[in-house]
């Protein structure tokens, strides 16, 4: 699966992304992390309150910095 | 040995010797200007980091978390009352903007899937002058006409702005078609008027325990700057009962702290600090060892210092090596300054205004700056248009901001930033 992390690079973000990444690990997931960094990128997912979290293309939080727990949660 | 790999190090390296061998120590000007900044760093942390910042902090943090941002969002969809949708854009910057990370992508998002140009504009330029940590500090530091005139002026003129893009652009927007916004449901978790409560409580402490004294010695305030402990200590009871009532904070916890900061308080009347002191230490063990909202709000406090205090530092350090304190000269002299933005000529804050919106600064570091380039000769009126065309533009994020709306349209609203902050800069500058 594809997990995306949107913003524009500030320090939350980045917190986001090692979350995510530590949570796919854990579940053992068959992952992909990407970092949507363009802000007209970010635009097209209807997201304006970083950081966002996209799995495969669909929007699942928005302006949160989500612990590895709440993310596993999500990706399930 | 590859030198297409190691010439960066090599040049680092001659960089930092030359710097070293031509170190100017014993130069009296530089020598001067050192000392002026480990001053002026000294002084920040005696009166403005316990009493002021951390409390600030505090509310940034509470604001991230305890307030609903999809609430506000709702004001500046698509579908939103046009009239409504600018005076919420230009005020919302206290509630959504209390990171400068978070200005752009907001921006953007109005722009494209919202309420349209001219409320992304208005949101655009007030939000970095009106965000809690912004207006406390320029209050605290430059006085409350600055601070004031710093808030009322952004918003003014963010609605002037707006409406101006707006207008200008008026063809353009129509053909726009309005992408979908994704806006999280969230489940409402108090009423609202606990959370004001709340927020007042904490406003309160903040504004009380920084009261400073009053010229005469008699009078209102004067009453209220001699009984300023007694009032920040009403405002923290109340705080601490509304923890334990509405957030489901432990009484012992809380009473525990409370014990120690009353005890404090007894043993050392002369020097209320170590109770304040202790009392946020209280708060930051109860926030961070539990778990839920009020963990997240320890979390979200945790990183806005992390973010700002080192910046801030090595900002009012180099605030205070260039300019030194007030009344002291740094490595520039007082004359170029005055000579440059003193008094309220039409020329001085244009060049505030201009210098202003292409520098960068990084969060909050233009209050220790100004205040700097104030002590060296700075009239009030240009140090307004630049504490207005500063924050809200820089070379850098008029980059990003050109990627989003094009270059006709982020010159017209470089343009209009520089133009306005002159003209309200020349109207502060006449009256103070």
């Amino acid at each position: 699966m594809k997990i995306q992390i949107l913003g524009p690079g500030c320090p939350k973000c980045k917190q986001l992304a090692e979350a995510a990444e530590n949570a796919a690990r854990e579940m053992g997931l068959d992952y992909e992390l990407v970092k949507v960094t363009d802000l007209n990128e970010i635009m097209s997912f209807g997201v304006m309150m970083t950081p966002g979290l996209a799995v495969d293309g669909e929007v699942k939080s928005v302006g949160k910095l989500l612990s590895a727990g709440q993310i596993k949660a999500l990706l399930k | 040995m590859s030198w297409k790999v190691e010439w960066r190090n090599l040049l680092v390296m001659v960089a930092v010797f030359m710097g070293c061998f031509y170190l100017p120590i014993g130069h009296p000007r530089f020598d001067k200007a050192m000392l002026e900044a480990f001053h002026l760093v000294k002084w920040y942390a005696q009166e403005h980091v316990l009493l002021c910042l951390i409390p600030a902090f505090f509310i940034a943090g509470a604001i991230a978390v305890f307030v609903s941002q999809a609430a506000v969002m709702k004001y500046l969809g698509a579908g939103a009352n046009k009239i409504l949708a600018y005076g919420v854009a230009s005020v919302s910057g206290t509630i959504l903007a209390v990171c400068s990370c978070t200005i752009l992508p907001l921006f953007a998002g109005i722009h494209r899937m919202g309420a349209g140009l001219g409320p992304a504009i208005a949101f655009l330029y007030s939000g970095p002058a009106i965000n809690v940590l912004a207006i406390v500090l320029t209050a605290r530091i430059l006085g409350p006409e600055l601070g004031i005139a710093r808030a009322v002026g952004a918003v003014v003129f963010s609605i002037v702005i707006g409406l101006l893009m707006a207008f200008i652009f008026r063809k353009e927007e129509k053909t726009k078609a309005a992408l979908p916004m994704a806006i999280p449901e969230e489940e409402v978790k108090r009423p609202l008027g606990q959370t004001a409560l709340y927020f007042a409580a904490m406003v309160g402490i903040l504004v009380f325990a920084n009261w400073g004294a009053s010229q005469e010695s008699s009078g209102l305030w004067a009453a209220i700057y001699h009984a300023k402990w007694l009032i920040t200590s009403f405002f923290s009871v109340a705080f601490a009962v509304m923890l334990v009532l509405w957030f489901a904070v432990p009484v012992w916890k809380v009473g525990a702290t409370a014990a120690v900061v009353a005890l404090l308080a007894l043993i050392f009347p002369g020097q209320p600090i170590i109770a304040f002191t202790a009392g946020f230490i209280g708060l930051s063990l109860i926030t961070s060892l539990s778990q839920g909202e009020t963990s997240e709000w320890f979390t979200a406090t945790w990183g806005f210092a992390k973010q700002i205090l080192p910046l801030l530092l090595i900002g009012v350090f180099v605030a205070g090596a260039l300019l030194g304190r007030v009344g002291e000269e740094g490595l520039i002299p007082n004359a170029w300054v005055a000579g440059a933005v003193g008094g309220n000529s039409l020329a001085a804050n244009f060049f505030a205004s201009f210098a202003g919106a292409f520098m960068y600064f990084a969060t909050l570091t233009e209050v220790p700056i100004l205040q700097g380039l104030i002590g060296a000769g700075m009239g009030k009126g240009p140090a307004l248009a630049l504490l207005l065309a500063g924050p809200a533009l820089s070379l850098p994020n008029m980059l990003v901001i050109r990627s989003v709306i094009g270059n006709k349209k982020t010159a017209v609203f470089v343009a209009l930033v520089i133009v306005m902050a002159t003209i309200s800069g020349m109207i502060f500058g006449t009256f103070f």
